[in-house]
């Protein structure tokens, strides 16, 4: 049981996100009912698609050591720049290929920042956060509606897999199916490629990963980049679903994204994270949503007040656990 | 020949270039611009001049104080938040409370609004000094955070209020110069003075440069951490009072909104490294008043304004690369051969 | 006699102001294991990094298996079979046992890393280093530090390295796990791998090396077979005897009259891991010297009289009254200065001026809110930079344009300015040319005539002779012998007491 407890250790905060998750969930169908059904578990993955993208791509920064400001900033600029340029006649299919690789593009900003220049993570993200948010504005300060035809809502169209009585549907969209693959290709990524296994040595100690000859340089690159892609992945789920792009979509995203990831157990010194954990976190983060509205006690302005408290919590037991391991 | 060569080096200098740019740009399309006139009705001054003394006040406020938390080798992005609170707070207050021209309201306001301004920092302060958080992470928490607390402090309203004490603080004027200005310059020749003519100062950078070697050396690091946070959020809930006070409304939304860009901008326009360590308060104050100059010049020559968030980030990511061990290299070689170069051609 | 696997002839390595290596020879053939001996600064540490490719060479060769090869990056040196583990164990905590082993090697298919293939491997490589037992799968922190370098050692030899090189591995480990890596080390000698060995324990070099080569100040003093060199040899080789240029205030200092008056007396003082329980006294106006090799304790026992880590066992009285050193600022306030050995990290505020670092001492210890005038810092930065040679005389001058014995210089005055009655002066006189110590010395000398108590530590034995009045030897985190300095206490006493010790030692776990 020790030997088991000491080879499993890592994944013991991700088995605690399950079960935060699980007793969330009872603790609604008790309280409210009609969480555990299908309509509302469809939901509550549509509506968290595009969080889930976001904190898998987070995972691979934060893991590393590092931390991308950026993404809800970037969010915001590809889908602005997505709907303009779909509803000036482009071609939706490469629109949306264009909004994934602006958002690439950001990341290998951010990578070349951090890694050529040698700026701090958190400074070189937020002056690309500043530039995402400012270029989104630059194109718009209205709510920019996406045409009702275009192609683009397609990746929200629903898949009713059941059809239960009255409107409890099991449904899924290829957002939905989308953010899977993600997770999928992430958990591939992390656990079966040398890249994804200097993610976590570097995170381990970075000095160690030179020493070993690992790429660590090229590598801290690619992590931004990835999150920059999957932000611009996220920001076409999310644009499709709700057809509407603002220079103010996506404020305080970034804060959601770091609270999945270290909900799920991801270490926000890095070294120690699951893909899977970051999903039950987003999952977590949805349901509390969901549980606020169907409360209606909360006002809904206290939810980011939440989630700041959620991730300081977080932070503080991790902080805790790590001064403990060191001083047993 | 030599003291200019000094100058120049120094980084205020080009933002002190930069503004008289601007300016310039201002009078070719308005020979008119600079001009300053007492307006017949009220006797106080006005012209374009006056309106950015207007603008730069709340900016140098919080400019000041990330200034010195930068140069404890850390960052406060809570500011713009924390003016949000502070401005909540104060309009809720005299909402619920206030007699429209009592000025015993308006400093019960004032106080609560700092109280709770102080009341962030506070936790800013425990939590990167004390429990050791990293500063960015602990100060983007209360960025978020803080402006949800502003919207619960006003249940997501944007309150008006009525206090004519509130709004002469804003809005006033003594001997013909904005109030908010006066008020403004007070406050930073007061912390100017605290801060240079203390050992602040001092203790500051070289906990800034060198937390091991400032702790061997005697540096007490919480105490300094706690100051430099705890003034940020004060100096930042005043600078709230004066954004929201100028309308009498407070826009949660809005209210401080980007406020840490402007900051941040502000100070490493002024030469002070995101790393930490020495900083210049005098360059804070000349990047202040460029980034007035600039929000003036962008709507008076009718430039989107929603272009400047884009511009200043561009102008952040710039210095950030000339702070950089390697594009120092770079100029560094560029120099050397230059120099070489000269004394061949010599 | 075999060929020799590397042979490094004529190296040189300059740094802006430093000859680090001054055309230096070092030959290492397989099978053997072949100790680097040297003090801090003689260069083993340089002469590593050449030969791993960390630093490029200015001058010389290094033939590989007989070739000329330039090494340029670790990569290089990795082609070319040299793999090296390190004081710190250089592995990722936060992984599996299995892939700090293979790390950047795993073996793969279309399916990516195939994990079975991965343990299967690392299984095999700890097996032949008689590890067979540990669990590929286990994380590595699961592991005590002693294992752990057996894993980076696995790590290494997984690649087939020709040539191993460990540097200090031993600093952490206990008897019984120096025995065991002791064992893998001879295995592996065995199995033809040329090993280059660093370490500061006496003891243990003679326990495992076939041969030696020592440096000193960069330069090289000669190789040796272990069974032709005694260890007073060894150690008088290693430290050397430069008493040339110091031979100005060599005058012997005159001795105290009438009772001495205790000033700190500390029972008991250690810490964990770095230091056994140690008592000291020091008395008013007296020179303490530490003595000791690098890794002594030396260093650890003066941070904790100085309050920089805490001490887990024992207690001082300071004048008499108990007095809880928790943070260097209550040594400040006890009177007590310390000034690292550690000039450029935990001394000098790079970015600041020569004043501001001058007097950053005593205005920590005045508090915030009493700033010392501008008149004043001037006049104290005068006197400092007149009494003690700082050149250039520029106080606004930042003080990382400085040479390295006039930022010590610096330093010094940082900590005369408090005016201490306890000072601790750690390695002072390191890596600074022979003006600049001789200076210093002079200026210990002079303190300690106005009534201040000096701590000095100096892996120069020569030096500490000279200015001490009471020598503490240190030994392997632990107080050996305490001397009164007299005619008939040298260098050599000093190493003769260090050897003898390593001796009884040697006996001892002989027996």
């Amino acid at each position: 049981m020790k030997q088991f407890l000491q080879h499993r250790a890592a994944t013991l905060p991700t088995i605690g996100a399950v079960v935060i998750f699980v007793a969330m969930i009872a603790y609604g169908e008790i309280a409210y009912g009609r969480i555990l059904q299908f309509s509302t578990l469809s939901n509550l993955l549509i509506n968290n698609a595009h969080l889930v993208i976001l904190a898998v791509g987070l995972t691979f920064v934060i893991v590393t050591g590092g931390i991308d400001l950026s993404v809800g900033a970037v969010i915001a600029f590809t889908s602005v720049t997505g709907v303009l340029l779909a509803n000036a006649g482009w071609n939706p299919w490469l629109v949306m290929v264009l909004m994934v690789v602006i958002g690439g593009a950001f990341g290998l900003a951010s990578g070349i920042l951090v890694e050529y220049f040698g700026v701090q993570p958190f400074i070189a993200t937020l002056a690309m956060m500043f530039l995402a948010r400012g270029l989104a504005s630059t194109l718009s300060t209205n709510p920019e509606r996406l045409a009702d035809d275009s192609p683009i809502r397609l990746i929200a169209a629903e898949w009713k897999l059941v059809d239960g009585p009255k409107v409890n549907d099991l449904i899924l969209t290829p957002g939905v199916l989308i953010a899977a693959i993600v997770v999928l290709g992430a958990w591939f990524v992390l656990h079966r490629t040398r890249l994804g296994r200097t993610v976590y040595a570097i995170g381990g100690s970075e000095p160690s990963a030179l020493l070993m000859g690992l790429p660590v340089w090229r590598t801290k690159v690619w992590v931004y980049v990835i999150s920059g892609t999957l932000a611009g992945v996220a920001a076409v789920v999310y644009t499709a679903r709700l057809g509407i792009a603002q220079n103010i979509t996506g404020i305080g995203w970034e804060l959601d994204a770091i609270a999945a990831v270290v909900i799920g157990g991801t270490l926000l010194t890095g070294g120690v994270g699951y893909v899977a954990g970051s999903v039950v976190g987003a999952l977590v983060l949805g349901l509390m949503i969901v549980l606020i509205t169907r409360d209606g006690k909360i006002p809904p302005e206290m939810t980011t007040i939440i989630t700041g408290g959620i991730v300081l919590v977080f932070v503080l037991l991790q902080r805790g656990l790590s001064v403990v391991r060191r001083n047993p | 020949m030599n003291r200019v060569k000094g100058l120049v080096k120094k980084p205020p200098f080009w933002g002190f270039v930069a503004i008289l740019l601007l300016l310039a740009i201002n009078l070719a399309k308005d020979p008119r611009y600079l001009a300053i006139t007492v307006s017949p009705v009220t006797g106080n001054l006005v012209g374009n001049v006056i309106d950015i003394l207007r603008v730069v006040a709340p900016i140098l406020l919080i400019a000041f104080g990330m200034c010195l938390v930068i140069a404890t080798g850390g960052i406060d992005l809570s500011v713009g938040s924390v003016m949000a609170v502070s401005g909540a707070v104060a309009m809720q207050y005299l909402h619920d409370h206030g007699a429209p021209d009592s000025v015993g309201d308006a400093l019960a306001a004032i106080g609560l609004a700092l109280g709770v301004a102080l009341l962030v920092g506070l936790v800013n302060a425990v939590l990167v000094a004390v429990v050791g958080l990293q500063p960015f992470i602990t100060t983007l928490v209360m960025m978020l955070a803080g402006r949800g607390l502003a919207k619960v402090v006003t249940q997501g309203q944007n309150t008006n209020a009525v206090n004519d004490p509130m709004r002469w603080i804003a809005n006033g004027y003594v001997l013909g110069i904005p109030v908010v200005f006066l008020l403004a310059l007070v406050l930073i020749v007061v912390v100017a003075v605290l801060i240079r003519r203390s050992a602040l100062g001092l203790l500051i950078e070289s906990l800034g440069v060198d937390p091991k070697a400032a702790r061997l050396a005697g540096v007490d690091r919480r105490a300094l951490l706690f100051s430099a946070y705890l003034l940020s959020a004060l100096l930042a809930g005043i600078a709230g009072l004066f954004a929201t006070g100028s309308v009498m409304t407070v826009d949660v939304s809005q209210t401080g909104y980007q406020a840490e860009l402007d900051a941040i901008l502000a100070v490493v326009v002024g030469g002070t490294s995101l790393a930490g360590g020495r900083f210049s308060l005098g360059g804070a104050v000349v990047g202040a008043f460029l980034i007035a100059t600039l929000d003036k010049t962008i709507v008076f020559l009718g430039v989107p304004a929603s272009a400047t968030p884009a511009f200043k980030a561009v102008v952040i990511v710039v210095l950030c690369l000339l702070q950089s061990q390697r594009v120092r290299g770079w100029i560094g070689q560029a120099g050397a051969r230059m120099r070489a170069a000269r004394k061949a051609v010599a | 006699m075999t060929e020799p696997v590397v042979e490094m002839r004529g190296i040189s390595i300059e740094f802006p102001g430093v000859k680090a290596l001054d055309g230096v020879d070092f030959r290492l053939f397989p099978g053997e294991v072949h100790s680097l001996m040297g003090e801090n600064g003689a260069g083993k540490s340089t002469l590593i990094k050449a030969l791993t490719g960390v630093y490029p060479i200015d001058a010389g060769e290094i033939r590989i298996a007989g070739e000329i090869r330039r090494l340029n990056g670790t990569a290089d040196a990795r082609n070319a079979g040299i793999a090296t583990v390190y004081q710190e164990v250089n592995l990722c905590a936060n992984l599996s046992i299995g892939e700090n082993v293979m790390l950047g090697q795993e073996p793969r298919s279309a399916l990516g890393i195939r994990w079975k293939a991965l343990h299967a491997a690392a299984h095999a490589a700890l097996e032949r280093l008689g590890l067979g037992a540990l669990d590929p799968r286990a994380p590595l922190s699961s592991l005590s530090l002693a294992v752990q370098q057996l894993v980076a050692i696995a790590r290494a030899v997984q690649r087939e390295s020709k040539v191993l090189i460990l540097d200090e591995p031993t600093s952490s480990l206990d008897a019984n796990e120096v025995a065991n890596l002791f064992r893998v080390i001879r295995r592996l000698r065995d199995e033809g791998v040329a090993i280059l060995f660093v370490s500061h324990f006496l003891d243990q070099v003679y326990a495992i090396s076939d041969r030696m080569t020592i440096l000193r100040n960069g330069r090289y003093e000669g190789e040796f077979l272990t069974k032709d060199l005694d260890r007073t040899a060894l150690i008088s080789t290693m430290i050397g005897k430069d008493a040339d240029a110091l031979r100005s205030i060599a005058a012997r200092r005159a001795r105290h009259d009438g009772e001495p008056q205790v000033v700190l007396s500390a029972t008991d003082l250690g810490r964990k891991g770095s230091i056994a329980p140690t008592d000291v006294d020091l008395h008013r106006g007296e020179v303490v010297g530490l003595a000791g090799l690098l890794g002594s304790g030396r260093t650890e026992l003066a941070r904790l009289l100085y309050g920089a880590d805490r001490a887990d066992t024992g207690s001082i009285i300071r004048a008499g009254k108990r007095a809880d050193l928790r943070s260097p600022r209550a040594a400040m306030r006890s009177r007590i200065a310390y000034s690292s050995e550690n000039r450029r990290d935990e001394g000098i505020i790079r970015d600041l001026t020569v004043r501001e670092n001058l007097i950053l001492g005593l205005q920590t210890k005045r508090g915030w809110a009493r700033p010392i005038p501008r008149r004043e810092q001037d006049e104290l930065v005068q006197k400092y930079i007149g009494e003690l040679g700082i050149r250039p005389a520029d106080p606004e001058r930042p003080i990382k344009q400085l040479s390295g014995g006039n930022q010590q210089k610096v330093l010094l005055g940082r900590w005369l300015a408090t005016q201490p009655e306890i000072l601790i002066l750690d390695e002072p006189t390191r890596g600074i040319d022979i003006g600049a110590k001789a200076e210093i010395q002079g200026a210990v000398a002079a303190l300690a005539e106005r009534g201040v108590t000096v701590v000095f530590i100096s892996s120069e034995l020569e030096e500490v002779v000279r200015l001490s009045d009471r020598i503490l030897v240190l030994k392997d985190r632990r107080k050996i012998a305490e001397l009164v300095n007299g005619e008939h206490v040298t260098a050599d006493t000093i190493v003769a007491v260090i050897a003898e010790d390593a001796a009884t030692a040697h006996e001892e776990t002989e027996a």
